[in-house]
């Protein structure tokens, strides 16, 4: 894997911050654009009838695991693909690398796909001796400069315009100056060679149907679809909550995932794929491997709270709207999946003591809960982990012993006022500094004023 | 009969916004109502339910359900205290009297509106330019969206729109000291976008107190005042006229 640090998020969203002006003047103005065009797509439909039943299909999905697994398995396997269960991402990879030795893979096309950025796949293919191209417009800008997405549907949102004209200048030789269309232009020049000279495809799987053994993908590109029917050999990383019971189930699940994400009624390309190609089909890869990968997700399922993020379909709705995401993008929690949902499933899937501070990353504002189209209740789910952080004992000293001393004072009104009557007596501008609460706010805020006396002890005196 | 309302003046704003709790009872009295101030009342315990302390969050929260215990009506110059009974309490103490509890429970301007069914004040604030910014706890959480800015209007205040009015402020309780960089950060795009007023109101002192605080660390060493934030318990008395 990539990076895995979240532990530093503090230290790195006040760097972006401070140091990076621009990373939020880009986020900040993807992201509005994202939640405006999902405001008119959810407008246009039924949006909360919708919601409930694609938060039904995918609760009764995941009670069922074991059995839609096991189906779309048997699915894939008389569909003549090879069907691959990954528990680790270790495992996974192994499965890459034995493709790669028995097919003598040199060169491998890449769609979007969050998961395999979570296992580290580019990595582990670079270190086979495998070039391998991330075709993916934003992936591929992100893929030159050597950096992890910042969102999950729109890998390079952190960049403004010009960084992608002075990268392609650099890479490719377009103008300093030249138009959005003509880097696209220039960016799919390049990329075609790739997908001609590549002899494996990798993809994600956004949906895996069970009844039919349906891989799911949605894209705006075309490149998934190329990354898929071009290269001889093609292996889909899917993670195993992708599971849905029915083909029939798409159709919903695929539209409402496109309005959440970018406002479209559904992706421009929609690839289904079952297999590798039959006798009579002329295009498509010769053998097609499903890699299922688990890789913490039992472990999320059997939180009896936290399993509900499970559900999720990676839309990014929730980090579109969030303040607190919208500061710094995605890099800044320090692994793939940023923003409310990168928060919930952290302390799940990678243990809650290396996830902190990522479930207090967030205001409990509620915004999310507004936009998720299979309705995870993402600040219940915050409070869950920071519960459970107090409850194993993974919080601070000072913080524990400054609330239980404050719930001790509010069980006794008297000693309550007596100790806020404290507030005007306290050093707030010199020595509170130093304080760990105190501290923390005085850092980027003028001190507050007490009022000059308590309302207590207005009403003691009277109020007129 | 008159109505009996009991004041939960709520911990911050009894120390931060002693002023606007005693307008909200003169405005409540105005409207002819009978305000009582229970004095054992301390903190809802919103700030250790937040921060994960379930089980010091449900010892004030029995605390407080036994304070308002005979109370008829609540009301709270605190959308985000208010959210915290009302949707809260009965996960973290007796469902039974929890639930009561929260029926009888408003934020300010919701208990104007939709049980006193104020219309108008008076014309107090004719002339003044104000924008409000929605407490996330009182917008999502109670549902509390028009109420306050028809009271405004109302009284005579424009309202003018302001580009950010939903979005967080950044305060959010501890979060505000845990994570100090990116809250400010919140607090500048409400500020960047903030419209030209004569006040900012809000229904919550500590976005006030967020807000204000950030306001006037952004304007140390240069010229000119920030805009005056203002609790609308204070806005609203002024309404009257
Ligand atoms: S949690 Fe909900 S809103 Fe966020 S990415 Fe997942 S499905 Fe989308």
């Amino acid at each position: 894997m990539s990076r895995v640090n979240p532990g530093a998020y503090r230290a790195a969203s006040a760097r972006t911050i401070q140091n990076e002006p621009g990373v939020r003047d880009s986020v900040g103005s993807a992201t509005r654009t994202f939640d405006a065009n999902r405001v008119r797509a959810f407008g246009q439909i039924d949006s909360e009838r919708w919601r409930d039943w694609a938060r039904d299909v995918k609760t009764h999905a995941l009670t069922n695991l074991d059995r839609y697994l096991e189906e779309a398995e048997m699915r894939l396997l008389a569909n003549g693909a090879h069907v691959h269960w990954a528990e680790s991402a270790d495992d996974a990879l192994r499965v890459l690398a034995d493709v790669v030795a028995r097919h003598d893979i040199r060169s491998a096309v890449k769609g979007k796909s969050m998961l395999t950025e979570e296992l580290g796949v580019n990595d582990h293919l670079e270190q086979l001796g495998v070039r391998v191209r991330e075709t993916d417009l934003g992936e591929y800008i992100i893929q030159l400069l050597g950096e992890p997405p910042s969102h999950i549907v729109g890998p390079a949102i952190h960049k403004s315009l010009d960084d992608c004209r002075r990268l392609f200048h650099a890479h490719l030789g377009t103008a300093p100056d030249a138009t959005p269309e003509t880097l696209a232009a220039a960016a799919r020049d390049a990329l075609r060679q790739d997908f001609l000279a590549a002899d494996l495809g990798i993809s994600g799987g956004n949906f895996l149907a069970a009844d039919t053994g349906t891989v799911a993908l949605i894209e705006n590109e075309g490149n998934i679809r190329l990354s898929t029917s071009l290269p001889r050999v093609h292996v889909a990383f899917v993670g195993i909550e992708k599971i849905v019971p029915r083909l029939e189930d798409l159709s919903g699940l695929l539209q409402l995932t496109a309005r959440a994400a970018t406002g479209q009624p559904i992706g421009n390309f929609v690839s289904l794929i079952q297999g590798p190609k039959t006798n009579e089909e002329v295009d498509g890869p010769e053998e097609v491997h499903v890699v299922l990968v688990d890789n913490g997700r039992t472990e999320l399922l059997a939180d009896d709270v936290a399993w509900e993020a499970l559900r999720c379909v990676r839309c990014g709705a929730c980090l579109n709207i969030c303040p607190v995401y919208r500061q710094t993008g995605g890099h800044a929690y320090g692994w793939t999946y940023s923003g409310p949902i990168g928060a919930i499933i952290a302390p799940g899937m990678l243990g809650l003591a290396k996830a902190l501070p990522l479930p207090h990353a967030s205001s409990l504002c509620g915004a999310c809960v507004d936009v998720c189209p299979v309705r995870i209740p993402i600040p219940d789910l915050l409070l869950h982990w920071r519960e459970q952080a107090v409850e194993e004992g993974l919080t601070t000293t000072a913080e524990t012993i400054g609330l239980k001393a404050f719930t001790a004072l509010a069980e006794r009104p008297d000693a309550f006022s007596a100790a806020g009557a404290l507030l005007r007596w306290t050093p707030w501008s010199a020595a509170g500094r130093s304080l760990p609460i105190l501290g923390g706010w005085l850092q980027e805020r003028s001190a507050p004023h007490p009022s000059q006396k308590s309302f207590r002890r207005l009403w003691e005196e009277g109020i007129e | 009969m008159t109505m009996r309302v009991a004041l939960f003046a709520t911990c911050l704003a009894d120390q931060f916004f002693a002023e606007a709790c005693a307008d909200a009872v003169r405005l409540l009295r105005h409207l002819g109502v009978d305000v009582d101030f229970p004095e054992r009342q301390t903190c809802c315990g919103q700030p250790a339910f937040n921060a994960g302390y379930k089980a010091e969050a449900a010892r004030m929260a029995a605390h407080t359900l036994s304070v308002f215990e005979d109370a008829e009506y609540v009301v709270l110059p605190s959308g985000s205290c208010a959210g915290m009974i009302r949707s809260y309490y009965s996960e973290i103490s007796d469902e039974g009297p929890a639930l009561d509890l929260g029926k009888r429970t408003f934020e300010l301007s919701q208990f104007l509106v939709h049980v006193l069914n104020v219309e108008t004040l008076g014309r107090g604030l004719s002339g003044k330019t104000v924008a409000y910014h929605h407490g996330c706890h009182a917008l999502r959480e109670l549902g509390v969206d028009s109420e306050p800015i028809a009271l405004l209007s109302g009284a005579g205040a424009q309202v003018v729109p302001w580009e950010a009015d939903k979005e967080c402020c950044g305060f959010g309780g501890l979060f505000s000291a845990k994570l100090p960089e990116v809250s400010a950060a919140m607090a500048d795009r409400k500020l960047d976008t903030l419209p030209n007023v004569d006040f900012v109101t809000s229904g919550d002192g500590g976005c006030l107190l967020q807000l204000s605080g950030r306001s006037q660390r952004r304007r140390v060493g240069a010229s000119g005042v920030t805009t005056p934030f203002r609790h609308i318990a204070s806005a609203l008395w002024e309404g009257v006229g």
